[in-house]
Order: C-alpha cells, then sequence, then structure tokens
C-alpha cells in the first residue's frame, strides 16, 4: 500500500541543522583549539505517519541528529521546527510540553533500562513526568495495555529488566516511548543489538504500532537493508552531511552520488549465487577527521570521480544539473558534481 | 579421498557450570575443514558458535567451561589428548585465531610493531632488528599506508579497520594451516568490512589456509564460504554447500533465517519471524531443541532428539521432517 505523504504539512522541519562540539587546550585557561564538525548543515522534512530512514557510517553524524531532534543538545545554528514551531532553542516548560510528542527508542536495551527498577516503573516513568497524561489510578492499567501492545505479558509488570531478552527489552523500550502518544518516535539503532531472529519480531512490530498509532519515525540506522525495509524515504550521511536523499526506490534502485553507490556494493548480500557477478566498489582509506572535513565535497578525499572542482566547490544537495530535465527516479537529491547514475548496484 | 583433513571436530562436547545449574554449550558438534577452505559456522548468540572455536583454540575459560567428550583432530592428531607442550606448538603456530574487538584484542601500551615482532621473536627466536623488519612487511602484506612510518604507533592511534588488518596480520605471522576468524568484521563498518572480507580471502588464497568464519551474518556467509554449519542451542542443525543450503534449506530453522532478513534489492511486505525466543541452555525442551519455535513440529519432534543424518551428497541435517522442508518450494 504506497502512501502519500507528501500532501500534507511536514510534522518535522530541520533547517540547516549544524552541531560543532568544541575541542579545548589547556586546563585553567581554556582555549578552544578547533571543533568536531559532528553535524554541518542538514536539513530535511518528516511528514506524519511516514518514516524517514538516515543511513551511514560510524562517525557520520546520525547519532548527533538524533540527540539533536530529542533536544538532548542544543544545535550551534539550524532550526528544528515541531508543526512550524521551532523547538531547538525551548526550556522549561514549552521545552516539556513538545517532547511529549517527540519520544525516543536506544540501540542498547541492556544499558538504555534501570536495572533497579520495575518493568512497571520503566514504562510508567513518562507519566511521572507528565502526570496530565494518565490519571494515578489508571497509570498500573495504561502500563498492562501497553506491555501487551507490544507482545508482552501484562502479568510480568512486576519483573525487572535483567529476567527479560534483548528482544524482550528492546520491546520494553518501545513501550515506554509510546507511553505518552507521542506523534514522532526517534529510533536509533533499535534493531542492531538483536539477534536475526528476534530483529524480525521487532521490525514488525514497530511497522505495526505505526499503522495502528499513525506514528511517525526517524529511523537511524546503519544496516542497509533493514532501513531500506521499514524506510518511505532515505537521507544518506557523510562526514555531518546529507549527501544523497530520497524515496527509498529512488536512492536504493537508482543512486547517483558515488558514496551511496559505494555503500550498497559493498553490503553483502545473502544470495550466494550473486557473489561471481557482482561489481563491488571498494573505498580507499578511511572516513576523514570531522575536526578537519576535507575543503569542497567531503568525499573528494575517497572518490574515484573526484576532479579539481570537486576540491574548491561544495555541491549543493539539489537534483543534480544532469537530471534537472528528467523525470523518474533518478531526479532526486544528490551532492555530487558529477552525479550519475549506475543501476543495480544493490542488486546480484 | 582418504586423505586427513586439516582439521576434523568430532562429537564434541562442553559444558558450562552456572549458578543455575549445568548449561550444554556445545553438545554433540562435528566438522572438518580442508587447507584453502573456507567453512563458516553460523548461529545466534548463545548457539555455541563461539565456544566451539575456543575448544579448538585451547582458551576455553575452565572453569566454569569443561569439556566432556569428542576429539579435535589436527591433521589426525586428538589436540585433546596429546601433551601440553605438542598442543602449543599447534595451536598458536599452525592454528591462529581473529577476534572481533580488535582494540580489547591488542596490547594498548605497546606498539603495533613491537606486538607483532613479538611473535617472531618468541617463536622464530628472531633477533629484535629482523623481528622488527619482518613486522613492517606483514603490515604492508595486508595493506596498512605507510608500514614504516606507523610500526611504533599504538593500537588507539589506528582506525577499526586498521586495527582489524593488524590482527589479521598477527594470526598470519606464522603462516598458519588454519585461521579461525570469531565475527571478525562484525565491529567495522560496511565500507570497511569489504575491505577486511577481500584482503582476508585474498590472504587464504595465496597461502592456500583453512578458514573457519564465526558469524551471524547471512550476507557476510553467503559471500565468501564453501560450505555452512547451522548453529542452533549448541548443536548443529544443518550442514551443506553454501549453494545448496541458500537455494534450498533443509532445516525449518536455516529457512525461518534466510526468510527473516531484510533484503536490500527489494522492499518487500511484513518480514517473516521466527516466533519465540532461543532456549535457555540450562533447561533444553525434550526432544529437537527448536521444536517450541518450529511452525512443523509433531509430537515426533517434541519427544525424541533428531539424529544428524544426510540427506544429500555431502550434506546433513537433523530434523525429522527435513524431506518436507527440503522440498518446499522457494518462498
Amino acid at each position: 500500500m504506497p502512501r502519500q505523504p507528501d500532501q500534507r504539512e511536514p510534522i518535522l522541519q530541520v533547517r540547516d541543522l549544524v552541531k560543532h562540539f568544541p575541542l579545548t587546550q589547556g586546563i585553567l585557561l581554556k582555549r578552544q583549539i578547533g571543533a568536531v564538525k559532528a553535524v554541518d548543515g542538514v536539513s530535511f522534512d518528516l511528514h506524519p505517519g511516514e518514516t524517514l530512514g538516515i543511513v551511514g557510517e560510524s562517525g557520520c553524524g546520525k547519532s548527533t541528529v538524533a540527540r539533536l531532534l530529542m533536544s538532548l543538545e542544543t544545535p550551534t545554528s539550524g532550526q528544528i521546527r515541531y508543526k512550524g514551531q521551532d523547538i531547538s532553542r525551548l526550556s522549561g516548560r514549552a521545552l516539556k510540553a513538545v517532547r511529549r510528542n517527540i519520544q525516543m527508542v536506544f540501540q542498547d536495551p541492556y544499558t538504555s533500562l534501570n536495572p533497579r527498577m520495575t518493568v512497571g516503573d520503566i514504562i510508567g516513568e513518562p507519566y511521572e513526568i507528565h502526570p496530565e497524561a494518565a490519571p494515578r489510578g489508571e497509570r498500573r492499567r495504561k502500563v498492562q495495555e501497553l506491555l501487551d501492545v507490544v507482545g508482552l505479558n501484562p502479568e510480568h509488570i512486576n519483573r525487572y529488566p535483567h529476567q527479560f531478552s534483548g528482544g524482550q527489552r528492546q520491546r520494553i523500550g518501545i513501550a515506554r516511548g509510546l507511553a505518552l502518544n507521542p506523534e514522532i518516535i526517534i529510533c536509533d539503532e533499535p534493531v542492531s543489538a538483536l539477534d536475526v531472529s528476534v530483529q524480525a519480531q521487532v521490525i514488525n512490530l514497530m511497522e505495526r504500532l505505526q499503522d495502528e498509532f499513525g506514528l511517525s519515525y526517524v529511523f537511524i540506522a546503519h544496516d542497509l537493508s533493514v532501513v531500506r525495509h521499514i524506510s518511505d524515504r532515505v537521507a544518506v550521511m557523510y562526514l555531518g552531511r546529507i549527501v544523497e536523499t530520497g524515496s527509498h526506490q529512488e536512492i536504493y534502485d537508482h543512486p547517483t552520488h558515488p558514496y551511496t553507490q559505494a555503500l550498497l556494493s559493498a553490503v553483502p548480500v545473502p544470495d550466494p549465487a550473486a557473489r561471481e557477478h557482482r561489481e563491488r566498489i571498494i573505498l580507499r582509506g578511511d572516513v576523514p577527521s570531522p575536526a578537519d572535513p576535507p575543503s569542497g565535497c567531503r568525499f573528494r578525499t575517497r572518490c574515484w570521480k573526484a576532479q579539481r572542482t570537486c576540491a574548491e566547490v561544495d555541491p549543493p544537495l539539489a537534483v543534480p544539473v544532469a537530471f534537472q530535465g528528467a523525470r523518474g527516479p533518478v531526479a532526486h537529491d544528490s551532492a555530487c558534481h558529477f552525479a550519475e547514475e549506475k543501476e543495480h548496484v544493490a542488486h546480484g | 579421498m582418504t586423505t586427513v583433513p586439516l582439521l576434523e571436530v568430532r562429537d564434541l562436547q562442553v559444558e558450562f557450570h552456572t549458578r543455575d545449574g549445568v548449561a550444554k554449550a556445545v553438545n554433540g558438534v562435528s566438522y572438518t575443514v580442508e587447507a584453502g577452505q573456507t567453512l563458516a559456522v553460523l548461529g545466534e548468540s548463545g548457539s555455541g558458535k563461539s565456544v566451539t572455536a575456543q575448544a579448538v583454540m585451547g582458551i576455553l575459560d575452565m572453569p566454569p567451561g569443561r569439556i566432556t567428550g569428542g576429539q579435535i583432530l589436527y591433521r589426525g592428531q586428538d589436540l585433546l589428548t596429546m601433551s601440553e607442550e605438542q598442543r602449543r606448538k599447534i595451536r598458536g603456530d599452525r592454528i591462529a585465531m581473529i577476534f572481533q574487538d580488535a582494540l580489547s584484542s591488542l596490547n594498548p601500551v605497546l606498539s603495533v610493531g613491537y606486538q607483532l615482532a613479538e611473535m617472531f621473536r618468541v617463536h622464530r627466536g628472531m633477533s629484535r632488528r629482523q623481528a622488527r623488519a619482518r613486522a613492517i612487511e606483514l603490515m604492508d602484506r595486508v595493506r596498512i599506508p605507510g608500514a614504516r612510518e606507523r610500526v611504533n604507533d599504538y593500537p588507539h592511534q589506528f582506525s577499526g579497520g586498521m586495527r582489524q588488518r593488524i590482527m589479521i596480520a598477527m594470526a598470519l605471522a606464522l603462516e598458519p594451516d588454519l585461521i579461525i576468524a570469531d565475527e571478525p568484521t562484525t565491529a567495522l563498518d560496511v565500507t570497511v568490512q569489504a575491505q577486511v572480507m577481500d584482503l582476508l580471502a585474498e590472504l587464504q588464497r595465496e597461502y592456500r589456509m583453512g578458514l573457519i568464519l564465526i558469524t551471524h551474518d547471512l550476507g557476510v556467509v553467503a559471500d565468501v564460504a564453501d560450505t555452512i554449519a547451522v548453529m542452533y542451542a549448541g548443536r548443529i542443525v544443518e550442514r551443506a554447500d553454501v549453494h545448496q543450503l541458500y537455494r534450498r534449506p533443509a532445516h525449518p530453522y536455516t529457512k525461518g533465517l534466510l526468510d527473516s532478513v531484510p533484503r536490500l534489492d527489494h522492499k518487500g511486505g511484513e518480514l517473516y519471524a521466527i516466533k519465540g525466543l532461543p532456549p535457555s541452555l540450562t533447561s533444553l525442551p525434550g526432544g529437537c531443541a527448536f521444536s517450541p519455535r518450529c511452525a512443523a513440529a509433531t509430537d515426533l519432534c517434541r519427544s525424541q532428539t533428531p539424529a544428524v543424518v544426510p540427506v544429500a551428497p555431502g550434506r546433513v541435517a537433523a530434523c525429522h521432517h527435513w524431506k518436507e522442508t527440503l522440498d518446499a518450494p522457494a518462498a
């Protein structure tokens, strides 16, 4: 069932989001000697009911984006507009009110649940912070309902996290995220710590909950296959920037940015018949330090197409000139001077 | 062929004594690896895949672990019954291991050059100078740029991919016959994973080494393995040639795993999910350990443990109903 979320007003608009972490030297007289440019100009929209996948390798800034969206970090500059209102610099009561609608599910179900609290207390904790969400007398019943919704036994409300397996703990984390009936859930690598057979259960659960409650997801992961499965639209990040973005078909079947192409070609496909005739793009070297990113295009130091222009002119994230008249899936945003279609990189 | 295989594990049994009772981590595992061949041992957490490898390598924590039965034959000699001295000559020298986490496997206070050179000084009695030259050679061999300048760097000064290359260099140092790689690329990003797996495959071909690749990643396995052994709750449930296994799995667990991975090349609908959870090793269900999660389980499965039986030339499975699974049309 193809959803058409673009018809409606975006629920979340991120514009030129920047987060620099200062690097300092000295103990008493701290001098700033530079900055780690973790997120360096990121813009995207999230529509109601859709899933935006953000993929990228370690250090690309995807988790910092998640923390910024949750107001766990204050951006250096840029805006995060929730229903038109900039929430990036809110504090106190106003911030608390907005947070009710934006919740988070974390990667590690082993460290994100307090081992000394019962499952009932963990899932019910959001009600302590937002007492208006549920009257005291009804909380226990609500928590039991939530346990049931995520496929756990409601009678286990008094158990502790260690009595559950990894997959069950992730369900507890999801139930906590759902407690306040949010509109947006930010998921930072929610299934990467799980085994394959359990991962499929949790992904199916998240998709079911999205349909049931009309949730919007920002789904951050490094596993490209999982992201394709769950996302309507995908943004590929490299060194603090989005380098290519579009619908899942556009990105996976018609990538035009060399980094996306290399990334997709490197994913091992679970089909031994594909290994003989599959073209792999093996990238040279490592990701440069975000404290000192390359001039111009940030990918140029590892790119096989790089030319002089790439070092001088920073390519904008827009439909490349070559495809501007084109129709169909190649005409999507790609930050590359030499964007080219390369079909079937994700296929056998 | 009547030649003795490079490594043969026969009916290996390993137990762990825990507070909750005896956990049967490995329960009758058998496999063989030939020179130049890659055997992938596939399984989820707690399936016993790493414990088997640790037993082969002789690095099992004992206690609480205990090898209660079976044989580990290296070129026909049983590693479990030979003298400690003989055993040490084989393990480390002829069999080497690569671990998942390179940062915690390398000593943080010694330079990588020192750690590589140490192998040659201890095992080959080389001088400091000779050993250092060999260390640089090895770093070149695993394609670390500027090996000569970086030989005195410490592990933390290298990136994750580079550290894993150093681990590979260490494993290769004494030109072993067999390498055991336990989740060698799990901690790495995909583009770096591709670099490292490529390097490993190339070196294996060049030195004609046997490789045991322990992993949970169905994609990596499909790329490099010749044979696959799928483990579940301490037993091998299916062992087959990689092409046959992916095309027509004979065990419902293998089939379930293959069906539950999201695909990169198409979006697909709802994922197939194996219901339930892997069993606790201290209280395994009666009969087939997979029966509580198996859609095809019958009373026979719940009462009798299926034996590992041949289902086709060169392939075995441990399922009472392997025929039905094997003949089922592909999903």
